[in-house]
């Protein structure tokens, strides 16, 4: 396990946690207070955008030859658009507060083949409550890559660098199948049956989406049905590539530490912010590359408050920094190309078997793959 | 023609899988927001003072220039008004709507009180129409509900019973009989507080005038008119519980017109949920859709529902995967992580962080 000492960082004593968190606390109580127009203006004037770049991408199909690359590029744009800045924000409730059912958590479905319903209890709920405890968060190597040391390694992990490409090129295929928890019903945890519900809402997810991006918008280009065919796979494959990045700089580059499930028993509110804030890693950028990944660059600042509209998190990140300086814990942040790199390592790393393990390091924790279906 | 043919496309499957998965309307909203497929928004194209006494709230009629999706209403329906009433906010209300029965894309009107009891940031919906709203406005509603209406063939004597605000359902369909050409009797009766509070006085003046088959009685409770009750009804409607009677009004006037008919099929009633006093402890936590209530211990929603043997669904007990999300129909409710409190009528709130202040009902 990437235990807190090994990511160079101390334990907070009772007393620590609960100032700790109600520092937190306090940030989170300003901000809920703040909200108002300026934050509807914002998710409204992002959702514009995006339908205008998912307009502007399904109308330069029709221009041959020249209008194809720009296509995909707006294509694409939107699809990032519409599902982190606008569906991921949206779906974890931080614009309910609007009370417009368009931007509601319940009502709001992404442009993604995960039915929404699916994902939100995966990533809401097990996700982020459990977030980085081993045998819990089934985000962790999302049940088929070996991602902490206290996986137990297996020769199946030796394709990690290989399950993880796969992951990322068909990432929403991924995250729409994570919720079947096919790794629990190969290890028996969980019967095929269980699944049939899911089954039945993914199914129908995957047609419509299939059905608008690969057959009716391509039918509707007419002779150039094949490159409309094409480009349309072109840009979800680009929103599954920059996702996928995005996403597994927030909780796997070197420094981030993970929990057991003992550390985490009867946890405080404290306990829970000091695990989000090091469990979660941030990346670095200027303003539209923190738009396009959704403010996911700002993992730390989401997971302290994941219901907070995340154009607030970059202000919030100001008072999160000053808070850890103050009591000794690191703020894990870095540019893109470094938290990737410590991401690859990870992944390369854990492909293979532990050169030696000390006996601290032999806690008894389950590792994800044998996970806890909660 | 034209407009129908564009309408019958907008609404055909093919733009439905097209538009996949966010719908056709998210798209012409951003074009007008007055072109809509399904849902129905409006425009307000009048303002009308009914009531400006000092000291009353104050009650204004609103008339609504619809989308080409509305359907029109019955006399009697009452609509959803969603309006952004600032601070980035959208506030919901029923109202009744208060003019003639419509056709499909016709025009509207709602008759609206002031509430100051609405705790809503920053304006209530009342109070934003009434004083904030401009001609112009944007409205979001849906379409014309419920079945407090009148039928098609209407019988030969009516009675009409109103309170307060009450009255704008049976002005709509009073309105309406004097359209259809109802040529039967209508006795109306009335009560409010006092006449400068009086919705619809210059109009049900001139009904009065006119008489043409209104039985019209204004009863005034601040100048000592006597309240409903059985002999009250027997004087000025001889015969009454054998005829047609249509109610709406405050809880206690429809209680008093319940136990006049007494059980008699012939009334029909429509009634406001009064408001209730919030105490920080104690009162009744209601669950509506098991039918079970329990008394307040203070706790949140959702460990009272799961004492009740309920098992709403619920995810992190903390307020932050939105899982536990529950239409709370009625009440107050704290929220124990920001300290605030709120008590606006059909509001999404998440059990597990929600305590009740008094009585409170959800949909559980």
């Amino acid at each position: 396990m990437t235990t807190v000492e090994k990511t160079g960082n101390r334990r907070l004593s009772a007393e620590e946690l609960e100032a700790f968190g109600a520092e937190m606390d306090a940030i989170r109580q300003r901000i809920v207070a703040d909200l108002g127009e300026k934050d509807s203006a914002y998710i409204y004037d992002i959702v514009k955008k995006q339908r205008a770049f998912e307009l502007a991408g399904r109308a330069l199909f029709y221009l041959p030859v020249i209008g194809w690359v720009p296509a995909v590029a707006c294509l694409s744009i939107s699809k990032i658009l519409d599902n982190m800045e606008i569906g991921h924000n949206v779906m974890h409730g931080q614009y309910d507060w609007m009370g417009d059912p368009d931007l509601n958590s319940r009502m709001f479905e992404w442009d993604n083949v995960c039915p929404s319903d699916q994902w939100k209890y995966s990533h809401n709920y097990i996700h982020h409550t459990f977030t980085n405890v081993l045998g819990k968060d089934r985000d962790i190597g999302y049940g088929i890559l070996r991602m902490d040391e206290d996986q137990k390694w297996h020769p199946y992990f030796l394709g990690n660098p290989v399950y993880a490409f796969l992951l990322m090129v068909f990432f929403e295929w991924g995250v729409a199948m994570h919720d079947l928890e096919v790794e629990n019903i190969v290890a028996g945890k969980r019967k095929m049956s269980d699944n049939a519900e899911l089954h039945r809402g993914l199914m129908k997810k995957v047609k419509r989406q299939a059905l608008k991006d690969y057959v009716l918008f391509p039918l509707l280009t007419g002779p150039l049905a094949p490159l409309t065919f094409l480009g349309n796979g072109v840009a979800n494959l680009v929103r599954n590539i920059w996702a996928f990045n995005i996403i597994f700089c927030g909780h796997f580059p070197a420094g981030v530490a993970s929990f057991s499930q003992e550390e985490c028993e009867d946890e405080t509110q404290g306990h829970w912010y000091y695990r989000q804030l090091l469990g979660s890693a941030n990346i670095t950028g200027g303003r539209i590359f923190h738009l396009m990944s959704g403010n996911l660059s700002h993992q730390i600042e989401h997971h302290l408050f994941p219901d907070l509209p995340a154009r607030r998190y970059p202000e919030i990140a100001e008072e999160v920094r000053e808070i850890c300086e103050r009591y000794d814990l690191a703020y894990n942040a870095g540019p893109l190309h470094q938290q990737l790199w410590g991401v690859f390592k990870k992944i390369c790393k854990y492909a293979l078997p532990d050169r030696k393990r000390s006996a601290a390091d032999d806690v008894e924790t389950a590792p994800a793959l044998q996970g806890v279906a909660a | 023609m034209a407009l129908d043919l564009g309408g019958r496309i907008l609404r055909s499957r093919t733009v439905a899988a097209l538009a996949s998965p966010h719908g056709i309307d998210r798209y012409l909203t951003e074009i007008n927001p007055m072109l809509a497929a399904h849902e129905v928004r409006a425009r307000i194209t009048d303002i009308h003072p009914e009531v400006s006494a000092p000291g009353a709230p104050r009650v204004a009629t609103v008339t609504l220039q619809p989308t080409s999706t509305w359907r029109g209403h019955r006399a009697g329906q009452h609509v959803t008004v969603g309006i952004d009433t600032g601070e980035g906010r959208r506030t919901t209300r029923v109202f009744t709507v208060s003019n003639t029965e419509g056709k499909p894309g016709e025009p509207l009107t709602i008759t609206v009180r002031a509430h100051d009891d609405e705790h809503a940031t920053p304006y209530s919906i009342s109070k934003f129409l009434t004083e904030r709203a401009t001609v112009g406005t944007l409205v979001h509603l849906s379409q014309a509900e419920g079945d407090f209406v009148l039928p098609d063939r209407v019988p030969e004597h009516i009675v009409l019973i109103s309170g307060g605000s009450g009255i704008t359902p049976v002005m709509s369909m009073l309105r309406s009989l004097q359209r259809r050409t109802h040529r039967g009797k209508v006795s109306f009766l009335h009560w409010a507080p006092s006449a400068d509070r009086q919705i619809f006085a210059d109009e049900l003046e001139e009904i009065r005038h006119q008489g043409h088959g209104v039985d019209l009685h204004i009863l005034h409770t601040a100048d000592g008119a006597p309240y409903l009750s059985p002999a009250l009804l027997e004087k000025l409607v001889p015969g009454y519980q054998d005829l047609p009677t249509w109610a709406c009004g405050p809880a206690s006037l429809i209680e008093a017109a319940q136990a006049a008919y007494d059980g008699t099929e012939s009334l029909r009633v429509e009634y406001f949920k009064p408001p209730k006093t919030a105490g920080v402890a104690g009162g009744e936590m209601e669950f509506a859709r098991t039918g079970k209530t329990v008394a307040n211990d203070g706790a949140t929603i959702l460990d009272q529902a799961e004492a009740a043997g309920l098992s709403p669904e619920s995810g992190c007990r903390m307020g932050i995967c939105f899982s536990c999300t529950t239409n709370k129909s009625s009440g107050r409710v704290r929220n124990v992580l920001t300290g605030e409190t709120s008590e606006l009528p059909d509001e999404q709130i998440r059990i597990c962080v929600s305590t009740p202040e008094g009585d409170c009902s959800v949909d559980l």
